[in-house]
């Protein structure tokens, strides 16, 4: 934090300057992220092991909490430190530049970390058993949606620095031509990050007043409208940054180089313009909007986003092949793909992650949707794992993919336990895989989301389901389980490291 | 490389392969394009298609009054209501239940009236897993026929409080 705003050091690999007050930001939001993955890792190990009704471990009340905390930790602060850092990396160490204004930076990180706090505190006492979406009329207490602003406020912040670091680099000319691609990638992430807080605070200040007796009355309907356009377009940040994550571990893995900058590019700005207009298909099955609304926003503009992905799915494994081409493993049509540094932590997870995202992530996405396919997956299961596939198989995985360059490259740290780092991408991605399509076939099969009791042993009116969906719910919780052995590997692995891991010498020059 | 500034002008054209691989992802979306409007002249099952704001009170009272003048029975506390061929049928959610269980006639077209009088619902009708979110303030409006005799349920899948998991309902439909 005492840092000196001009101190910094080249990267032996890279070449890049990486200065000490970048460097102390990426470490605290970047740490700060894992110990909210480990909270939120706690909270699906708890709420997995209700939902498995051989198991069936907690009460109902304290199952909805956890539920609650859930996505707060592992979807909201997980993820959205970890961009953070990601922003920080991507405007200063990959242009040479000093970052901008770094105490403003600092009051931003405990803005997110004081909301995030607060929300968390709040949920594990009770005051806020509402879900993740709080939907009115379920009511918060006030602190509760006060911690949600104090959070947007100050990853707005963030994005505020990345923008300002952006216009220093240019003015100091600390890079020549255009931004590299993983900037301008993260650039359209911040973006879209603009427009989704801003629908955050449109939504979240008139509920804060409304639990504390201001406003009288907010309509449920519009809530949900405006939710979404904060809830699902942080979801479009995730992406985004993601397949900037992918492009950036396709160059630390085989040194891959975009085969097309323009595509590449272009299918960034397609996702600035179409991608948060596709959020209202939370409401397909909604008696709010009219069928012509619904297909303009989520047909139209979702295949339009839809498109840059299709486009990202082909120049990423194209970068691969054209570097791995390139250093002779030209034989028959996929030496090039079996002489890739699988036994690398860095190359799985951009595969697995990429292959999790599109096959099952993004596919089911599109499916649920339309309009009409939407009613057969609305607030079941099939939708918790779709969005399970995009952003714990997706982002989730190439984040943790990426850390294990961060420590040795940014912290300067040696990994420690590396045998197990180079296993983790396999165990978290196929217990995921599993996790994922077994959820799908659950909720396919009608098995609800946000259930505490699929038996309905409760109910006045008896209802059971098919054996078959609870055979698909036990399926969910192993693979589940899975994932949850390879989330805490990656959670060892990172904190050890950077606590202890052995110093590098500022002139070591390793990646792993 | 991905992390460095392109070294040229890179406002280049496509490759071949690209540009096959960007028509393919083009005509696709395009397609799924035309499908989702198209469902709705040649599909069976759309969602709502006239979007009605009501309020809660008043729904509250033309439900009631639904069930009144309907009512043949009731089954664990709950009215079993009868309506007559095409009637206008209002089924409500509240914590912790549908109201009121239907009984109806195979292949009778029924014009529903779904809406919730507290928080949010999730109707889910099982087992053909079809569901609609109900909003407090909102009707959801569905032309209903239904094609096969039987019993069917009626789960909330969406959280509506502590006992959301214990809401179940009930359409018993006859030949």
């Amino acid at each position: 934090m005492a840092a000196n705003a001009l101190e910094f050091r080249t990267c032996p690999i890279t070449g890049k300057k990486v200065y000490a007050t970048t460097q102390n930001l990426i470490w605290i939001n970047a740490v700060t992220s894992v110990v909210f993955l480990l909270v939120g890792g706690l909270a699906a190990l708890l709420v997995l092991l209700t939902r498995w009704p051989a198991v069936h471990l907690l009460s109902a009340d304290l199952f909805y909490r956890i539920l609650t905390l859930h996505p707060i930790a592992a979807l909201v602060a997980w993820i959205i430190f970890f961009e953070v850092a990601g922003l920080y990396f991507g405007c200063s160490v990959l242009l040479n530049s000093r970052i901008a204004a770094p105490k403003v930076a600092w009051l931003a990180y405990f803005l997110m970390l004081i909301g995030a706090a607060i929300v968390a505190v709040q949920i594990l006492i009770g005051n806020a058993d509402v879900m993740f979406t709080s939907y009115i009329p379920l009511q918060a207490s006030p602190l509760y949606y006060l911690g949600v602003i104090l959070f947007a406020v100050g990853a707005l912040t963030a994005c505020g620095i990345f923008f300002g670091t952006l216009a220093i680099a240019k003015a100091e000319k600390t890079y020549e031509g255009s931004l590299p691609l993983v900037t301008f990638g993260l650039s359209a992430a911040a973006i879209i990050a603009v427009f989704t807080l801003a629908s955050g605070a449109i939504i979240y200040i008139p509920t804060f007043l409304w639990s504390i007796g201001i406003i009288k009355n907010i309509d449920p309907a519009m809530y949900r409208l405006i939710f979404w356009a904060f809830g699902h377009s942080s979801q479009q940040i995730n992406v985004t940054a993601m397949v900037s994550v992918w492009y950036l571990l396709a160059v630390l893995t085989v040194g891959a180089k975009p085969v097309n900058e323009k595509i590449c590019r272009s299918a960034f700005v397609l996702y600035i313009l179409f991608i948060n207009m596709a959020s209202e298909h939370h409401l397909l099955t909604d008696p709010t909007l009219s069928p012509a609304h619904k297909i303009a926003n989520t047909s139209y503009f979702i295949y339009m986003a839809a498109l840059a992905s299709m486009i990202h799915a082909l120049a990423i494994p194209m970068t691969v092949e054209v570097a791995q081409r390139k250093k002779g493993y030209t034989k028959g049509a996929f030496e090039w793909l079996t002489k890739a540094p699988w036994g690398e932590p860095g190359f799985p997870a951009l595969i697995l992650s990429l292959l999790i995202f599109g096959f099952i992530g993004g596919i089911t996405g599109i499916v649920n949707g339309t309009e009409q396919l939407s009613i057969k997956s609305h607030n079941t299961w099939a939708m918790t794992g779709h969005f399970h596939g995009t952003v714990v198989g997706g982002t989730t995985l190439a984040f943790m993919g990426l850390t294990y360059y961060v420590i040795p490259l940014i912290f300067r740290r040696e990994l420690i336990g590396k045998k197990l780092a180079t296993l983790q991408p396999y165990i978290y991605g196929i217990g995921l895989i599993i996790f994922t399509l077994s959820m799908i076939a659950s909720g396919t099969l009608g098995v609800p989301r946000r259930h505490w009791d699929i038996t309905f042993a409760d109910s006045i009116i008896p209802f059971s389901f098919d054996p078959t969906a609870i055979l698909f719910v036990t399926l969910t919780a192993l693979g589940g389980l899975l994932a949850i052995i390879g989330g805490a590997i990656f959670v060892g692995v990172a904190v050890l490291s950077v606590f202890f891991g052995r110093k590098m010498a500022p002139s070591e020059a390793k990646l792993l | 490389m991905a992390i460095t500034s392109p070294e040229t002008y890179w406002w280049k054209p496509a490759d071949k392969e690209e540009r096959l691989w960007i028509t393919i992802a083009i005509v696709w979306c395009l397609i799924l394009f035309t499908m989702m409007p198209l469902w709705h002249i040649v599909g069976g099952q759309n969602p709502s298609l006239e979007p009605l704001k009501i309020r809660p009170t008043d729904y509250q009272k033309v439900s009631d009054a639904f069930i009144e003048k309907y009512k043949i029975g009731e089954e664990a506390g709950i009215p079993v209501v009868k309506p007559p061929d095409g009637a206008d049928v209002y089924l409500r959610g509240q914590m912790w239940n549908w109201i009121p269980i239907l009984e109806l006639k195979k292949g009778v077209n029924y014009k529903f009236h779904i809406s919730s009088v507290d928080l949010m619902h999730g109707f889910s009708l099982m087992p053909l897993v079809m569901n609609f979110q109900i909003v407090p303030g909102q009707d959801n409006i569905l032309n209903l026929t239904p094609t096969s005799s039987g019993t069917f349920h009626i789960i909330c899948n969406e959280f509506c409080g502590i006992n959301h998991h214990t809401m179940v309902g009930k359409i018993i439909v006859k030949d």
